[in-house]
């Protein structure tokens, strides 16, 4: 016991080793974003978080590479929500490493910092500034300056107003764009928070559920809009439905007691005996 | 879409463009400011169309009212920060006011003092504290009318904002800070008049404050000094910044999280709505002819919530609404129903949230949709 305390206390120092492949240590540099140069985004390596005895995460290894789309799926409790949140510095792992690039420690970083670095969550519930119209969401949401005295007095530059466009026709609200966020319905409003992801130009996409409570049609638009979004973004996507999962993944990671049990191609990973004994349960 | 990319003045036009509500109020008002003028000086006392110096008088410390509450609208409304103290600034706006108005007696006082105010000689006092220096003169004491209500802001922002309170117990101590002003304005040796505070004022500017003149102008300048509030208030509340602040009213968090300086902008709103509620204050002093530490009770701030909340909140037009509605009914009430007006306001307070959330504003709006709707 005493020892897993200290363990959750000296996590932060033991993380300081380099990674086994990839990444050398150097200093953190956020503005300089991620060094992807060797075709990896993310390194994931040996994460454990324990919560009182229970371990959420137990040795998880993954790589994420450059533009690649993976879901990730896996029963309650496999520990899919605690990994976003050793990703984007909301929670602490006991031990391991997590990279962004070859150079970004992300244990050594502070939750805005990270989201500086270039990671955009998605969270489940959608929240959105429902009394701002669909643009000035994705104005308010947009990078850059954002002190007072200059936006007084800022206008959207031309520039801006481009990227804002491309925003809204990426997540296909351009119709919408001047009605309140309120007014939109459940699936326009996930499409609308994609979108104030997007415009931060995230190189790492994490997605938490996206399709959860939406109609079949507004399903088959938020998979073309994440296919879509795979090649410039790197996107991790975690879900429940399978079918959902069939139509968007290239590769699928399963998740068990907070390590990877599988991975592989959708047919590869469904074809998995383990698998389908603890997750689709035949 | 040419309508975003704008200059300052362009987007201000913009903003009233949509402002249907603005519009109308700003039309009254300038229709005001022509009006009574011409019904006070240019109709004989004896026509029955006169406006008395008295309704003038009145009309002028409406407006005053009005200010403070565009201001409490703008940090309420707005930015979702519930300000009960919001009375301090303007009274000490009116101090400011009233220590140059003071100064301005002379010898014309009762003890005939060419320094020291009444107060002052009574209490046996030799000579003028230190922070009364500099009073006998009108600039400064404009100066400090707006940073004496701003560094207090400031100060008090900054530790609040930093320490991340806020809703309810923002709220609290906010009240807990006027309360501590008014006790320590209560107190002689403060040096600010005690329970009495300042009055039997002479001149401004030279100008005698009884000369229907001088009541005009102060009339006048508190008429533009509520159209440039409302234009100000306007502007901001329309530009990026002002998004921000809405934005950090509805998801305080998630402003933060996509990364503005969520305490910057808090302090940044309320510091000048302070000194708006600071330039009402010293406006309203010369026109009602006194200041005592009774501006400075927490009730007094509580109701300047009540006209926001009556007009209709987050709408400007609608703490002006308010704020000119319930005075009037107050003065009405206070004349016709002395015992009745705290249960007037009582009610008023229980039977508009009720039945019109939205405040009168809110409700004329719905009405307005209703009708449109039933003859299309």
């Amino acid at each position: 016991m005493i020892s897993a305390v200290l363990g959750r206390f000296s996590g932060r120092s033991r993380s300081a080793k380099p990674p086994r492949i990839g990444p050398m240590l150097a200093p953190n540099r956020i503005e300089a974003g991620p060094d992807s140069s060797r075709g990896v985004i993310l390194y994931l390596e040996d994460i454990t978080v324990s919560f009182d005895g229970f371990r959420a995460l137990n040795a998880l290894t993954l790589y994420i590479e450059v533009g690649e789309l993976r879901c990730i799926i896996g029963p309650n409790g496999a520990g899919k929500t605690t990994m976003m949140d050793v990703i984007t510095g909301k929670t602490r792992p006991d031990t391991g490493s997590a990279w962004f690039g070859q150079t970004l420690d992300l244990l050594a970083l502070t939750e805005p910092e990270i989201a500086q670095a270039g990671i955009g969550r998605k969270f489940q519930k959608p929240t959105v500034f429902e009394h701002h119209t669909v643009f000035e969401n994705l104005e308010l949401a947009m990078a850059g300056d954002k002190s007072v005295w200059k936006w007084l007095y800022a206008r959207i530059t031309p520039t801006e107003l481009e990227h804002i466009e491309h925003v809204l026709e990426t997540v296909r609200l351009t119709e919408r764009r001047d009605e309140r966020a309120g007014a939109l319905s459940h699936g326009q409003k996930q499409w609308l928070e994609i979108g104030m992801l997007l415009i931060q130009e995230p190189q790492l996409l994490l997605v938490d559920e996206p399709v959860a409570g939406m109609t079949p049609h507004e399903v088959e638009r938020t998979a073309e809009l994440l296919t879509s979004l795979a090649g410039r973004h790197s996107v991790i996507v975690v879900e429940h439905d399978m079918e959902f999962v069939r139509s968007i993944a290239r590769q699928v990671t399963v998740l068990h007691e907070g390590s990877v049990l599988a991975q592989g191609s959708i047919d590869e990973v469904q074809g998995n005996a383990r698998v389908r004994e603890v997750y689709l349960g035949v | 879409m040419d309508a975003i990319v704008i200059g300052p003045r362009n987007r201000l036009i913009a903003a009233l463009r949509a402002d249907r509500g603005g519009k109308v109020f700003l039309a009254v008002l300038a229709v005001t400011g022509v009006l009574v003028p011409l019904l006070n000086l240019a109709l004989p006392e004896s026509s029955s169309l006169h406006l008395s110096s008295y309704t003038v008088t009145l009309l002028g410390k409406y407006m005053t009212y009005a200010m403070l509450a565009i201001a409490v609208d703008l940090i309420w409304g707005y930015c979702g920060i519930l300000s009960l103290g919001h009375g301090a600034f303007f009274a000490l706006g009116g101090y400011a006011m009233g220590m140059y108005l003071m100064r301005q007696i002379g010898t014309r006082g009762v003890y005939g003092d060419p320094v020291l105010p009444d107060f002052m000689v009574f209490l046996n006092w030799k000579e003028l504290p230190w922070f009364w220096h500099g009073f006998n003169h009108f600039a400064f004491a404009a100066l400090m009318i707006v940073l004496v209500p701003g560094l207090l802001a400031l100060v008090f922002g900054f530790l609040a904002f930093r320490s991340r309170v806020s809703g309810v117990y923002l709220s609290i101590i906010t009240q807990a800070l006027t309360y501590a002003l008014m006790l320590a304005f209560f107190r002689n040796d403060m040096g600010f008049g005690g329970n009495n505070g300042f009055t039997d004022f002479k001149d401004i500017l030279g100008f005698g404050l009884q000369a229907p003149g001088t009541r005009m102008a102060l009339f006048l300048v508190t008429v533009l000094a509520l159209g440039g509030s409302y234009l100000l208030c306007r502007y901001i509340v329309a530009s990026r910044a002002g998004r921000v602040i809405a934005a950090v009213r509805d998801a305080e968090s998630r402003a933060r999280f996509i990364g503005y300086k969520v305490e910057s902008y808090k302090l940044w709103v309320f510091v000048f709505s302070a000194v708006l509620a600071g330039i009402a204050g010293a406006l309203y002093v010369p026109q009602v002819g006194i200041i005592n530490p009774g501006e400075f009770s927490p009730a007094n701030s509580i109701e300047i919530v009540i006209w926001v909340a009556i007009g209709g909140r987050g709408t400007l037009y609608g703490a002006v609404v308010g704020a000119v509605l319930v005075n009037y009914a107050k003065t009405y009430f206070t004349a016709a129903l002395p015992s009745m007006w705290l249960y007037a306001l009582g009610a008023l307070f229980v039977l508009v949230p009720l039945f019109l959330p939205q405040g009168v504003v809110g409700a004329v709006t719905q009405l307005r949709a209703r009708m449109i709707g039933a003859t299309t």
